[in-house]
């Protein structure tokens, strides 16, 4: 999102089952809706706004992945090419006691790049100040907000009424 | 959106609340000025800080010879300590990544202190291998890292090593969950704040919008990480019971460590969230969030796991005598009759004898017997950990080496300074952030909310209905 670029009409709801049926409403009346902005995840919303599954779980294998690797591969190096050293009589290339370090390491790169994949994605972190629409989004309010760039006044109505009949409680227009 | 809840499970948000009172009650103890119990907490935790600082410093300064310490028992305080606060630290990522794997509804009341509580535990526990290795300044020297050396490369095959990775790893992921859990708290404090305040939430809030897409991913991003910190609380444990499992010394050397300690670990854990929670609730007056059904269910766990901890106990002990191995035998017999004795009393009496109580209903919810009991936990769950280390050491191969150990004050003020570090962590967040999760309490509202379910909810309806 640009600053100061955005026109955007929202409407605001006091309660997620009211919410959820205005989303269907604006789906079955083809109104592209812009964003939903809720205080906690309401179940449920994703189907009903379409949205298709998140695949951050399959970043997350693939760091995980590579940590597995890299952590397996660096100690096999470490021991049986760079410096190989006898520990206890056991083989230079002792595999099961690579297990534990090559499974913290697995769990710790795919934590880490989940995390940082996360917060890049939803172009967030410290410092990040993302514009907002209404402080009572974060508290009690439920909002669906559609953009209003250079929308027409018969645009603008049809919306309104969209609000009035679908039960929000108020209808506001801001730039963000 | 009410999930199908049975109606004789009891509500987990007393009140009545909406979300706009959720959010009121548990954002308010964050912007006012702090009460006169918390200041008289504070300052005993600083005290207590103070008191590490001193200690660290004299053991840095004068070196480990200040310990009591001797050729034949060379771990005493330090490692006890540090096993007992890692193990301390495991309810919190239980609760937070294990329940949310299980569907468990009440963790949401407790999840947010008890991560908290596992990011300062790991903290006051990973002090004490740094500190024991004598030459705190070298510490770098357990990572693996490019050197002039050759480069020499740390021992991978060692447990101890192990250790390392395990409990940094552990903290990082405890601190990312926990961090990521907070954000749209944050972002709901942010909003409610004016001035420099709400510059300083803007910060921590990394920017947060409630977009339903971010929802989306975060509840990913917390599944999966859930589902990656479950296998990695067990494998901290796990590692470090290797630290004594992997070696050959008779009452260590044994194959039920693992288990053993993981179960020990949830125990104190829990034992630790109950003593915090039930002073939080009070002092934050929290009390419709975390019930009496929250207190309930932890007083069942540390049940569980007090029972598992005793029949291991037990079972080391048989196994002593049905291996016919002499050496583990006097191992065992020492453990029970030797010089230690005391402690392997204080251990069986607060772990194994004391938790039972909790088969009575009336116990579990009772705020008083709760509260001794936590306490009882924690200090069984210490005696554990010497009894473990300091009883075996005593009494090693050669009688010419026997030994007994009692600690100098450095080492107790070094004990007493981590409580005095973990309180002085835990107090400051209480006062920045929300200790309970909001998003995540209002989430389950409407199936758990009393005025929606269980015995009030009809009764609710009623007046509902007489109001209008």
């Amino acid at each position: 999102m640009k600053k100061g670029a955005n026109e955007v009409l929202f409407g605001l709801y006091d309660d997620e089952e009211i919410l959820i049926k205005a989303v269907k409403q604006a789906k079955a009346d083809h109104l592209e809706i812009m964003d939903v902005y809720t205080p906690f995840p309401v179940h449920g919303l994703d189907p009903a706004l379409g949205l298709a599954e998140s695949r951050l779980h399959i970043a997350g294998f693939v760091y995980g992945a590579i940590g597995c690797l890299f952590g397996f591969l660096f100690m096999t190096w470490v021991f049986t090419r760079d410096w190989p050293i006898i520990f206890g009589g056991k083989p230079y290339f002792s595999a099961p006691a690579f297990i534990p370090i090559t499974f913290e390491l697995t769990v710790l790169f795919s934590a880490v790049g989940m995390v940082i994949t996360f917060y890049t994605i939803c172009g967030m972190g410290p410092g990040i100040m993302n514009p907002t629409l209404d402080d009572r989004i974060t508290d009690d309010k439920f909002c669906i907000a559609f953009n209003a760039n250079d929308a027409s006044q018969e645009t603008l109505d049809r919306l309104k009424g969209f609000f009035s009949s679908t039960g929000a409680s108020e209808v506001q227009t801001k730039s963000i | 959106m009410s999930a199908t809840v049975s109606t004789i499970r009891q509500p987990l948000i007393e009140g009545g609340k909406t979300y706009h009172q959720i959010t009121e009650d548990i954002c308010t103890p964050t912007e006012r000025t702090p009460s006169t119990a918390w200041v008289i907490a504070f300052l005993f935790a600083v005290t207590g800080l103070a008191v590490y600082v001193f200690c660290l410093a004299w053991t840095i300064w004068n070196g480990i010879g200040t310990w009591d310490l001797n050729r034949t028992i060379g771990w005493g305080w330090d490692i006890t300590n540090f096993v007992w606060w890692v193990g301390i630290g495991h309810a919190g990522t239980l609760i937070s990544a294990i329940l949310l794997l299980f569907r468990q509804k009440w963790r949401t009341g407790v999840n947010r202190a008890a991560e908290a509580m596992t990011i300062f535990a790991v903290i006051c526990a990973g002090q004490f291998p740094l500190i024991h290795m004598g030459r705190l300044w070298l510490a770098f020297f357990i990572f693996p890292y490019p050197n002039t050396r050759g480069p020499l490369w740390v021992n991978f095959n060692s447990p101890l090593l192990w250790d390392v990775f395990a409990i940094s790893t552990y903290f990082t992921v405890s601190l990312l969950f926990w961090y990521t859990g907070l954000v749209p708290d944050f972002a709901t404090i942010r909003d409610r704040a004016k001035g420099i305040r709400r510059k300083a939430y803007s910060f921590l809030a990394f920017g947060w919008t409630g977009s339903a897409k971010h929802w989306q991913r975060w509840e990913s991003l917390s599944l999966v990480l859930a589902g990656l910190a479950t296998p990695l609380v067990l494998s901290v444990h796990t590692i470090v019971s290797f630290d004594f499992a992997t070696s050959i010394i008779p009452g260590w050397h044994t194959t039920i460590f693992p288990p053993y300690f993981v179960a020990g670990a949830i125990f104190s854990g829990f034992a630790m969230v109950q003593t915090l929670m039930l002073l939080t609730r009070k002092v934050l007056n929290l009390k419709q969030y975390i019930t009496l059904e929250h207190i309930e269910s932890m007083n069942k766990v540390i049940l569980a796991t007090g029972s598992i901890v005793g029949v291991a106990y037990l079972t080391e002990l048989f196994i002593a005598w049905y291996s016919g191995y002499i050496y583990e035998q006097f191992a065992f017999y020492n453990r029970v009759l030797g010089p230690y004795w005391w402690s392997y009393v204080g251990m069986m009496a607060c772990n194994v004898i004391s938790p039972q109580v909790f088969w009575v209903k009336k116990f579990r919810r009772s705020i008083f017997v709760t509260f001794f009991m936590s306490i009882f936990v924690n200090i069984g769950m210490w005696f554990e950990r010497f009894v473990i280390i300091a009883t075996t050491l005593a009494r090693d191969y050669l009688p010419s080496s026997w030994s007994y150990y009692t600690p100098t004050w450095v080492e107790i003020g070094l004990f007493v300074g981590t409580l005095g570090l973990f309180f002085t962590l835990y107090l400051i967040f209480s006062r920045v952030a929300p200790v309970i999760a909001i998003a995540e309490v209002k989430s389950i509202l409407k199936s758990s909310g009393d005025q929606y379910s269980g015995p009030n909810a009809a009764k609710h309806h009623a007046t509902q209905a007489e109001a209008h």
